[in-house]
């Protein structure tokens, strides 16, 4: 039973152990003075040996006017390289920490039966693009990278790690969002960065196979996808999941037909 | 009828086009606003070796390395309520002061290049060594304010004086009579701007209520005379009149005088 407990939540416990995981290393930086990983999510020093950084940060400040020193670049470059050419759109549901306020939105939505229809509105989730364009274009007419100075992302590692001040209120704005207002609002609908890391990683390696002939059509996967549209092959046809699938891995452990499972993408299908 | 319907869609299609431009342009202007509101930090004070303000905010990557470097908890990161660019790294001097370090730890662990060791380098010969020198750094610059400093009333403390990491240049101390007693001296501070810092130390120090001697940013604080002022008596100044370029003041003839005033006068 518990085994089974385990088993059918096995890239839930490891996401979230690596999600808390990061913050306890981002925290031990500046409360115990630990040397593994100083910094936050726009940049990161690494065993002071190297940096990462955002691509999407580095992006919107060439874009305000200003070339970051060489750290920074290689530091971006090496983060998308990772997530474009190898693990895809992972960065929202294994690293993020804001996922987590996010999932537990969702979660009671379920537990509270707040279905679709509760919502007081809809709106696409092609509106994160937009975002993200718009988010580049101001960043030069405001002189300022225009997505980092309302990022919540930074925003809830600033409140954990060095005190909330008013950041809190954004953050339970972001949260009462997703649970009362538009499920799955903010990372399935509205944040530039799930689009920017969407929109590179079409190609990247590490992706979820579906096989229609192990299917039994039982939904589950639908059930618990915060992307549904990605799945609009499940019960049709084998293929690899793309688009916006941020590699959470809730589908393949919920299947109960192995009808869907990590794999490498084969460029060719 | 299959026309109607294709001007129906693509009536339709322009009004969603027409919609989404309109939310796009809301969102813009909202966004923008308050991003323009949210980087607004004149009274902010820097770490050390910090580029020009403007192109700071620009250039911080906002990852608080440089917070988190620090020995003295000098440096805080921005919240959405402390009134300076989110996520950016400041210091207020009467909490807690730059201490200074020689070796700089804040800097070099900068990725963005906010923070450019290049400012403070030691200089060897007059070239850069790859050496941070603390004392050339230009966080701010301390300011007295003479009417609530208890030297300047004839009361003896030079308190902000001892503090000084650059004690007797930074800041000197005037000696003056006191009229008032006829026997007793006034020993008031005097920042001397060039070799100020802006650490904070006498800010710190300082034991009045609120402090009379604080740092400023050095936009804030400070003036300028324009190129147009030579100081006559100082060669090294009056070599830049050498280098000036002839501006040659267009004469006017008697008409385009008359013309100018008639162009003034002309009411209607």
């Amino acid at each position: 039973m518990m085994t089974n407990i385990i088993k059918k939540n096995r890239y839930l416990i490891l996401r979230r152990t690596i999600q808390i995981g990061l913050l306890i290393l981002f925290g031990g930086a500046n409360w115990w003075g630990w040397k593994f990983l100083m910094g936050n999510y726009s940049s990161a020093y690494v065993l002071e040996t190297f940096y990462l950084a955002d691509p999407h940060a580095v992006l919107q400040t060439f874009a305000a006017g200003f070339v970051m020193s060489a750290d920074a670049i290689i530091g971006a470059v090496i983060v998308l390289v990772f997530y474009a050419l190898i693990a895809g759109r992972s960065f929202c549901s294994w690293v993020c920490p804001i996922n987590m306020i996010t999932d537990l939105a969702t979660w009671m939505r379920k537990k509270w039966k707040l279905t679709k229809k509760e919502s007081f509105f809809t709106f696409s989730r092609k509106t994160r693009y937009w975002v993200l364009g718009l988010g580049i274009l101001l960043s030069p007419i405001v002189g300022v990278a225009a997505f980092e100075v309302i990022n919540p992302i930074t925003m809830l590692h600033r409140g954990i790690i060095f005190g909330f001040g008013m950041g809190w209120a954004v953050i339970a704005g972001l949260f009462l969002f997703d649970l009362l207002v538009v499920e799955y609002g903010w990372c399935g609908h509205l944040c530039p960065l799930g689009a920017f890391y969407s929109a590179t990683s079409r190609f990247s390696l590490i992706k979820v196979k579906h096989d229609v002939e192990k299917c039994t059509m039982c939904m589950k996967c639908f059930g618990v996808c915060h992307e549904e549209q990605v799945l609009h092959i499940v019960g049709e046809k084998s293929g690899f999941i793309k688009d916006e699938c941020s590699n959470c891995g809730r589908c393949v452990e919920v299947c109960d037909d192995n009808a869907l499972k990590f794999s490498i993408y084969n460029y060719k299908i | 009828m299959a026309d109607t319907q294709n001007m129906n869609s693509r009536r339709d299609a322009l009004k969603t086009m027409f919609r989404g431009a309109g939310l796009l342009g809301l969102g813009g202007a909202a966004w923008g606003s308050t991003a323009i509101k949210l980087k607004a930090s004149e009274l902010t004070l820097r770490p050390p070796a910090a580029i020009d303000e403007e192109k700071f905010v620009k250039a911080c990557i906002r990852c608080g390395t440089c917070v988190e470097a620090c020995p003295y908890d000098t440096l805080q990161l921005a919240n959405i309520d402390d009134h300076t660019a989110i996520g950016t790294p400041f210091f207020k001097p009467r909490l807690i002061p730059c201490y200074m370090c020689p070796d700089v730890p804040c800097v070099p662990v900068c990725p963005s290049g906010a923070l450019d060791v290049d400012i403070i380098a030691k200089q060897i010969d007059g070239i850069n060594t790859e050496e941070p020198d603390i004392n050339k750094a230009k966080m701010g610059v301390a300011v007295v304010d003479q009417e609530a400093c208890i030297a300047y009333w004839g009361i003896q403390c030079d308190a902000c004086y001892r503090a000084c990491p650059l004690l007797g240049e930074a800041i000197t101390l005037e000696f003056a009579r006191n009229e008032r007693t006829g026997k007793h001296a006034f020993l008031k501070p005097v920042v001397h701007r060039e070799i100020c810092t802006g650490c904070g130390l006498c800010e710190h120090a300082c034991i009045t209520e609120k402090a009379a001697i604080f740092v400023l940013p050095l936009n804030v604080a400070t003036g300028r005379v324009g190129e147009h002022y030579i100081k006559g008596w100082d060669k090294a100044d009056e070599e830049r009149l050498k280098n000036l370029k002839e501006e040659k003041t267009k004469k006017s003839s008697p008409e385009d005088v008359l013309n100018d005033w008639e162009y003034l006068l002309d009411d209607d």
